[in-house]
This record gives structure tokens, sequence and C-alpha cells, in this order.
């Protein structure tokens, strides 16, 4: 009874926009604790409010910088903003380094601002999860935006990247690679482009190559992704970033809104069962002993682990008649 | 250097002398490491013989003292015609505590001045700014108007003694106002001698001391130099550091790496100003460490010196042999002095000295023994005093020049440390040079390996620290007096810098920041601006700011 | 099938002391322990380490300070975590701070401070057996 208690408190200082509820909530989440289904169940029917843009981009593009030119602008424009910074955990070690808050470390005292790094861990749910999670919280805390960032790097970074409404690739000249360093994923998601460090040599090129790659985009598409120049350094280009992502987001207004939402619930109705359906299959069999014999089986060569997986199945839902 | 018969006789032998007589000896008394590497991770042979040397042409490698490539020395006559300076690092409190300190080290023979600022001062804050709060006078002398330099100098006359200021970002305006002091003074601008360090680009990956972004800070330290070679022809524009990317974490070879690319970077930046090589090359001077691996240090300062001069010969054509010479001020290390059993630091300084004697410095500051708790004592810095002293008038080895000159393990060491240094050096051209390289990490990954690496040694004890991971001893008390700041200064120096404020012509000194300010967006070179700034007594941070906001303040990129 | 509970630690510079070799060695060194590190880099003040281990929810904050300015900072950091309720965050010190300061320190309710030439396997030990249980 105290736990559930705990939780109440938790969930209503989200919604009233208590820093410390926010951050403990986002704990709560990041844990997988039992606790966290039940914060998320209060808080969601507070959701759906803010934007959320996703910002991904390779190591050197100047993302960290950008963004923090972002939120300032956001500031200036009187909106409150919340930040989800995920980087890798170190698979051999467990451990993670998150720095991606260092470009914004001014904004931290700025009461509009919420700033929270996440590492990838081995979640559950997948990162992708725990980060929409996270953004619940934010976005029942009423900020007006909420912006993800994740580096360029590994497949799951498309998964994060995917929580977004508005995804931002960002990409500079001179990184080594060219264009083709924008992965296949990405390239058919994103919904802005900016080339940053639009003052070096090649940022020309740059942006006339990703326009080019977009014209061999046979689908239609309603929203024709825009490439922008940036230069995160002086700021040069983020208002007309942010007018971008505000047109973006009257587009989804518009456009498919509803089908877009219906497509997001799907998803995570889809990963919700998949996840309990999963979990609960395992348990029972685990209690029944069958799980850790057929480890046995498959580690001893003597069946394949997908026989083993439909037999199992096979008995558990002929059962279930 | 050898007669090839003679090197092929030697390698017979020693090859015999590897079959019979070492394992013997290796079977009764085996060698405590299968590896011997130093912390450059160059291999460190048993025994060093003329085939190691055996490319080695005395004249094109070693040449004689004062004479290119310099190896063996600057000057002809080294230190049998004069020491090296003995310029003890000084700064706490307030200017009359520090003014006082230098006055008494002078009293005890050191020969040349160096300044400690404090962290506001370096950062470009006034004493009474926000982020100086409980820093004013800590580990350096507060600076912030041109009425505290007055004070520092009092009765000091500055052309009789030279100055060094270790001091980065700000660096033109703590110049501008000692050339103030110094036309107070009555000294012509020409006879002003001593040297700001004024070394941006390590500020970015070792010192960390950065106010501006890179390409701003690099023009100012551009302005500096380009306005001393017209300017001030005694004075030392810039000491290119290598002491801080060691102290960082840097191994020996990166700290030579690093530091002559740095170098190369302000010369092509002077260059690009259209001064010609000639014109200024001859007043930068270098900045290194000198830590424990004895040999490994007396090799970095001979390489230093050759690869400096083939540098400014073959990569920027240089014909004044003034322009090839590596002058060098030599700092021990202070990193590797202990809190435990303080009194060991004596020793450890020695030998990190005795190694920059022996590799030809031109200049020295011993660390004192209670370098890792505090500011020095007086009692403290006389020993390190002492300490050079004593290597200068009793070890007998300044009796002859590049004593080490010669020896086959020495030259070897010189040699691979040089060549490696190329590599790097060459690396970082292909990146796109200094700049880009900071841009881009490669410092500061480099710095932090390393750095990780030591750390991870001492823990495994592959490497031994003496008092620390062995030779401890349990519940040490601390046996030393420690030096402790008295938290009035910061109030006194509050006071005295709104007294100030209020007392110059703030109508003046408003529109010469205005000044400033459009001198700063037309990029001209802004000392003479910066004069006039502080004499009409503008404070540091005022002038700083200025430049905040033209330039914009550099966020760092964090490599652990 | 619950992610295991990771130590979330705030390592910070106050101040306007600028060296970063032995924060970044203990980073690295708590990364590889396996706990999740936030570092933010040099010229903290008070209030923005405060505000940063409040949003990050950390467990730990390991203060580096060698600059003598500790008897100034450290003070206000502890009475910021105070005001703003992270009373169960554990906070330890490290960089130069005299033995003669430690007593005052630990007063304010700062856990522990490592002195120069602590092995960074010593402070891994200590974060792991005294970061605070929670929930």
């Amino acid at each position: 009874m105290q736990k559930l208690s705990k939780i109440e408190e938790i969930a209503q200082g989200v919604l009233a926009g208590d820093r410390r509820s926010i951050a403990r909530a986002i704990t709560i989440i990041e844990n997988d604790a039992p606790e966290a289904k039940r914060l998320i169940a209060k808080i969601y029917p507070h959701t759906g409010k803010a934007h959320i843009i996703g910002l991904t981009g390779p190591g050197g593009s100047g993302k960290s910088t950008l963004i923090e030119k972002i939120v300032r602008e956001y500031r200036r424009r009187d909106k409150t903003v919340g930040v989800v910074a995920v980087d890798p955990t170190s698979p051999f070690t467990g451990g993670a380094f998150l720095g991606d808050r260092i470009r914004m470390q001014e904004l931290s005292t700025d009461e509009g601002v919420f700033i929270r790094s996440m590492a990838t861990r081995n979640y559950p749910g997948g990162i992708a999860k725990a980060t929409r999670d996270a953004v619940k919280i934010l976005d029942a805390a009423g900020k007006d935006i909420v912006i993800v960032e994740t580096v360029g790097a590994g497949q799951s970074e498309v998964e994060i990247i995917k929580v977004a409404e508005t995804i931002v690739v960002i990409h500079a000249p001179g990184l080594g690679d060219d264009i083709q360093a924008i992965k296949a994923g990405l390239m058919e998601i994103a919904d802005i482009f900016v080339v940053n460090k639009a003052d070096r040599e090649n940022a020309e090129k740059a942006v006339t190559d990703i326009q080019a790659m977009l014209q061999l985009n046979t689908k239609e598409k309603a929203w024709k992704p825009p490439v922008l120049k940036t230069i995160a350094l002086t700021g040069e280009g983020v208002p007309q970033l942010i007018e971008k992502l505000e047109q973006h987001r009257t587009f989804l207004k518009k456009e498919k809104a509803e089908e877009r939402s219906l497509l997001r619930a799907e998803t995570e109705l889809v990963e919700a069962i998949k996840e309990k359906a999963v979990n609960s299959i395992i348990e029972e069999l685990k209690r029944e002993g069958k799980f850790e014999e057929a480890l046995q089986k498959i580690a001893a060569r003597k069946i394949d682990p997908n026989s083993v997986a439909e037999e199992l199945l096979h008995s558990k839902f002929k059962k279930a008649k | 250097m050898f007669e090839k018969e003679k090197v092929e006789e030697i390698k017979r032998e020693r090859e015999r002398w590897e079959k019979t007589t070492l394992p013997n000896w290796i079977r009764q008394c085996p060698e405590c490491k299968s590896e011997f590497k130093n912390h450059s991770g160059i291999l460190i042979k048993r025994v060093y013989t003329p085939e190691d040397i055996e490319n080695l042409d005395y004249m094109r490698d070693l040449g004689f003292p004062g004479e290119y490539p310099f190896t063996r020395g600057l000057h002809a006559t080294m230190y049998r015609g004069r020491l090296w300076t003995m310029r003890m690092f000084a700064g706490y409190g307030t200017a009359e505590d520090t003014n006082k300190r230098f006055k008494y080290l002078l009293s005890e023979g050191e020969t040349g001045l160096s300044t400690a600022f404090d962290y506001p001062t370096i950062m470009g804050y006034d004493s009474d700014h926000p982020m100086a709060r409980g820093e004013v006078g800590v580990c350096g002398v507060a600076i912030s108007s041109l009425q505290d330099m007055e004070v520092l100098f009092n009765g000091i006359p500055l052309d009789k003694v030279t100055t060094s200021m270790t001091i980065n970002g700000p660096a033109p305006i703590l110049l501008a106002m000692y050339i103030a002091v110094g036309d107070k003074q009555g000294v012509p601008r020409e006879k002003l001698g001593g040297t700001t360090q004024n070394d941006n680009l390590k500020e970015f990956f070792a010192q960390k001391l950065c106010i501006f972004p890179p390409k701003p800070s690099v023009k100012l330290t551009t302005d500096v130099i380009e306005y001393c070679a017209r300017h001030l022809p005694k004075w030392n524009p810039v000491s290119i550091s290598g002491y801080h990317i060691r102290e960082a974490g840097a191994t020996a070879l990166q700290e030579l790496a690093f530091t002559l690319y740095d170098g190369i970077a302000y010369v092509e930046s002077t260059l690009e100003r259209g001064l010609k090589v000639d014109d200024f090359a001859h007043r930068l001077s270098f900045f290194f460490a000198s830590h424990n691996d004895f040999f490994e240090e007396i090799a970095k300062f001979r390489a230093a010196r050759r690869l400096w001069a083939r540098i400014m010969k073959e990569r920027f054509h240089a014909k004044n042999p003034r322009s090839m010479w590596m002058r060098m001020h030599v700092q021990t290390s202070g990193c590797t002095l202990t809190a435990q059993q303080p009194l060991n630091n004596v020793v450890r300084t020695t030998i990190q000295a005795l190694a920059a004697v022996l590799g030809g410095t031109q200049s020295l500051h011993t660390n004192s023994f209670d370098e890792a708790l505090c500011l020095p004592t007086e009692e403290a810095v006389r020993v390190a005093l002492r300490t050079q002293q004593i290597i200068a008038y009793e070890s007998g080895v300044t009796n002859t020049v590049d004593p080490l000159g010669g020896s086959y393990y020495v030259e070897a060491l010189t040699k691979e440390m040089e060549e490696k240094a190329m590599e790097y050096i060459q690396k970082i051209d292909d990146m796109g040079g200094a700049v880009a390289a900071i841009e881009k990490g490669f410092f500061q990954k480099e710095i932090a390996d390393s750095a990780y690496r030591y750390q991870r040694e001492v823990e495994e004890k592959k490497r031994i620290i003496v008092g620390v991971n062995e030779f401890a001893i349990e519940e040490e008390e601390c046996p030393i007096e420690l030096l402790r700041i008295d938290p009035k200064v910061e109030k006194e120096q509050i006071e005295r810098l709104q007294k100030l404020k209020r007392e110059r012509d703030n109508r003046k000194v408003k529109e010469i920041l205005e000044k400033l300010h459009y001198a700063a967006e037309k990029e001209e070179n802004l000392i003479p601006t910066i004069i006039e700034a502080v004499k009409a007594y503008a404070t540091l941070g005022e002038i700083t700011d200025v430049l905040r906001k033209v330039y914009g303040e550099y966020k760092e990129l964090i490599v652990i | 099938m619950q992610s295991k509970r990771k130590i979330r630690v705030l390592i910070a510079k106050p101040g306007l002391d600028s060296h970063d070799r032995g924060a970044k060695v203990v980073a690295r060194a708590l990364r590889d322990a396996g706990m999740e590190v936030i570092y933010t880099g040099l010229r903290q003040t008070p209030e923005q380490i405060v505000e940063t281990a409040l949003q990050e929810d950390v467990d730990v904050i390991g203060l580096s300070i060698l600059s003598g300015a500790h008897k100034a900072l450290f003070p206000r950091i502890m009475e910021l975590l105070k005001e703003k309720g992270l009373t169960d965050v554990m906070v330890f010190a490290g960089g130069i701070i005299p033995d003669e300061d430690v007593p005052e320190m630990k007063k304010l309710g700062i856990k522990e401070i490592f002195g120069p030439g602590t092995p960074t396997e010593k402070i891994i030990q200590f974060v792991l057996e005294n970061a605070p249980k929670r929930a």
C-alpha cells in the first residue's frame, strides 16, 4: 500500500511539473521497476500535448551544439523544453559515459528546461521503449517541446529516433564520409535534414547531395523533407530551423494526424502485448521445468531452437483451448 | 660515426655474449620484466652499443654546440659561460604578497621572475565576479587592473629583471599592463625583457583555461607575436608549452610532438600576417616538463632542439640561425610529486632538475616539496631554489657541454624520439593541422588514453610510486606547515576594485572599450588598443568581456 | 526480466580549477566498473552541479577540486543539496584538500575525501559499498 502512494505522489508531482518528481519518475522507468507500469498508467492520459522532436547525427556533426541553440531559441519564444539524451552502454562493462549535457550545461539552471541523460542499457523492451516512456513523462509534466537526442551509431539509433514525431538528421561536411554515411534507415524516415558547419568547404555540395538522394525516393510524400543549413557555433540558421519544425508540427496536426496516432498506438500496443506474453509464457515454462529441459536439449545439439519453440508453444496453446 | 668493420665485429661479439655470458646471468638472476618499455612505449634494450647509433653522423646529427642542428646545445659554451636562469614560479594572495615573495626570491639568488596568477585572472574575471568567489588569490596573484600590476612590481626595476607571466587567454592584457608599468618607470620599451606564455592552442587539450574558441584564440596569440616582433625586441611573445600537456597525462613523446606542432601552427599563423620567418622566429620560446625517467627526459630535450632546428630550416626556410634555436624553460613535474612523505619530493625534483640541466635548458623552475599539498611555503621554495644552486655549483655537471653526448643509449633514444615525433607531426598535418585535430578530439584522446594507462599501471603495481603504492607509511602525520591564503584577501581585493571603479574616468573607459570592440570586429591587432585601455584603468574583466562578446566563449569537447 | 539497477554518478568540477586529469580518470574507471557516469566538464557553479544532480537523479556525486577553493564552494554545494531535498545523495570528494580541512568537510556531509595517489579501485569499492540503495 505504501508503494502505491509513493507512485501516486510521484505521478502527481510529474503532472505538477515538479522537477524532482520528473527525475524520480524517469529513474523508475529506467529501472523498469514493477511500479513503472503503474506510473505510466497514471500519467498517460495527460500525454500527447508536446511536440516530440528527434535529433540524430554522427559524432563531429556539431549536434550537441546545435541542440543547445535550438533549446535557447525555443526558450526565447517562451516554450518549455525537455531533452532526453541517449548514449550507448558499453557492452563489455555495462557502464556508460553520459556526456551530452556538457554542451547544454548553462541551461541546467533554467527553470524551463529539463535535461536527462539515458544509457541504452539492456532494456527488456529495448531502449526505444524506455526513451518513449521518458518522453511521456516530460510530456505529461507539461513541456511544450521534448527533444530526443541520440548518436548516429548502431541500429538502436533508428529505433530510438522513431520515438519522435519530427525527425531531424544532422550532417556536416568533411566528416570523412559523404552522404552515404547517413544510414539507409534514417534517409527514409527523416523529416528535416540539416547541414551544420555550413561555413565549411563542401557545405553546398552536402546540401545538393542530400537533395539528389531525396529525389531518388520515388515514394510520394505529402511532406517534402527540406535541407537546411546551420552554423551551430553562431546560431545562424537556427530560427529558420525552428520555423520548419513548427511547420512540420502543423502539418502533422492536419494531415493524417489520426492515422499517425493509430499507427503509434498500434506499435506500442503490439510491443506491450509481446512483452507481457513472452514474459508470462517463459515464466510458466520455467515453473514447469520445461524451459531448462529445452535448454539442455538445444545445447546438446539434439534439437534446434526453432523446433523446440514450436513444440512448446504448440502444447501451450493446445492446452489453452 | 664508426667504421663498418668495427660495427660488424661488435655485432658478432654481442651475439656471442648473448649466447654465452648472458644466459648464465639470467639463470642466476632473471630480469624482473620480460620487456622494458618506457611510458612513451619505446623499447629499452639491455645494453646499447655502437650498433645502435651506427648511422649517426656527428656533423649532421650532433654538430658542435652553438651550431646547427644545435643538438648539443644552443650556445657554444653553455653553462661554462653562463648558467641557466633560475626562475621560480611565484604568486599568491594580493599583489603586495607576491611583490614580497618576488623580492625574497631575488634576494635568495633567483635570476628571473615568474608570475603565477589566480584562477579568476587567468579566466579573464575580475576579483569581484561571481565566478571568482572563493578563488581570489588562492593559487596565484589576483590582478584585476593596472593598479594591481603597479603594486606587483613596486620597487622592481623592469630594466634590471626579466619577467615570465604564465597567462594565456588574457595575455595581451597582462602584457599591456607590464608595458604600462615599464612606461611609468621610464624604461624604454625596447628594453623590456620577459615572456608571456600566450600559448592558447594547448589550452584546448591540456591546461583547459580556454576563454574563446580556437580561431580567435590563435588570432590573439599571433597579435602578441606580431606586436613584439615590431615593438618589443627583447620580449618572448609566446612560451610554446609541453608542460601542461605532460601533466594532463601525455607521454614524453606526445609532449614533444604536440608541443612542436603547436609551434608549427604559430609560425604558420604569423607568416600569414605577412611577416618573414626571420623577423619573429628567434623570439619563440618553449616550455617543457621534466619527469622521472631520467634518460628519456634528456633525450627528449636534445631531440626537441634538433627537431625544431630542422623544421625551421627545412619546412620554414629560416636563414638566421637564431630562428632555428629552441630556447626552452623547464619545470620539474608537479604531478609526480606525492602528498605522502612529502620530503621524498626533494629527491624527485633533484633528479628531474638534473635531467633538465643535462638536457641543456636555458631556464629552470624546480617545484617545492609541498606541491601536492598547497602553495609553497618560504622554506619549501628556498629548498627548491637551493636544489638548482647545488647542481650548478657543486655537482660539476656544468663543466662541459652536453656531457651525455655520444652515449650509445642517449643518442639512440634521442634519435628514436625524433623519428616518432615526426610521425605524429605528419599525422596531424594529414588531419589538417592543430585546430582541426583539436576539433576532432585527437590530442584529447591520446592524452586521456595515456593518463588512463598510467593510472592502471600504478594500480597494478607495474609502476611503483615510492610512498604511495610501495613503501607507504600507515597513519602518516602531516609533518610540514602549509601555506594558507587568508580569506581576507578576497574581501580586500573586491573593496580595492570597487574603489578604483568609482575613482577613475568612467567615460574614458567606456569610450576605449567601444573602440576595442570595433577593433576586434575589424580583426585589427588589438595590442595598442588594449594598452590604451589598461592605462585608462579599464579592468581585466571588462576588457575580456568585450572580447567575449565578439569572439564567443569556448565550450569544451570532452574526451575521457 | 528487469534491467539491473545502475549506480548513477555525477563527477563534477566546481569553480575555476582546470585540472581534469583525475576527474576524467575516475569517470572512466567508474564507467568501466559498470556505472553510469555523468561528467559535466569544467567550471561548474554549485547551482549547476546541484541542478544536474537533481535532473539526472544521481545516487552519488564526486567533487574534484585542486585549486584550494573547496572551503568556499563545498559548503554552498551541500547547502543547495539540502535545499533541493537531495539529502539521500552520497557525496565524496578528491583532489588537493589538506588533511586539516577534512573533518570540516565531513561535517558538512561529505562522506569521504580521497587525496592524491588514491587508487581508483579504492574509490570504486567505496562507491559500490556506499551508494544509497534506493527503490
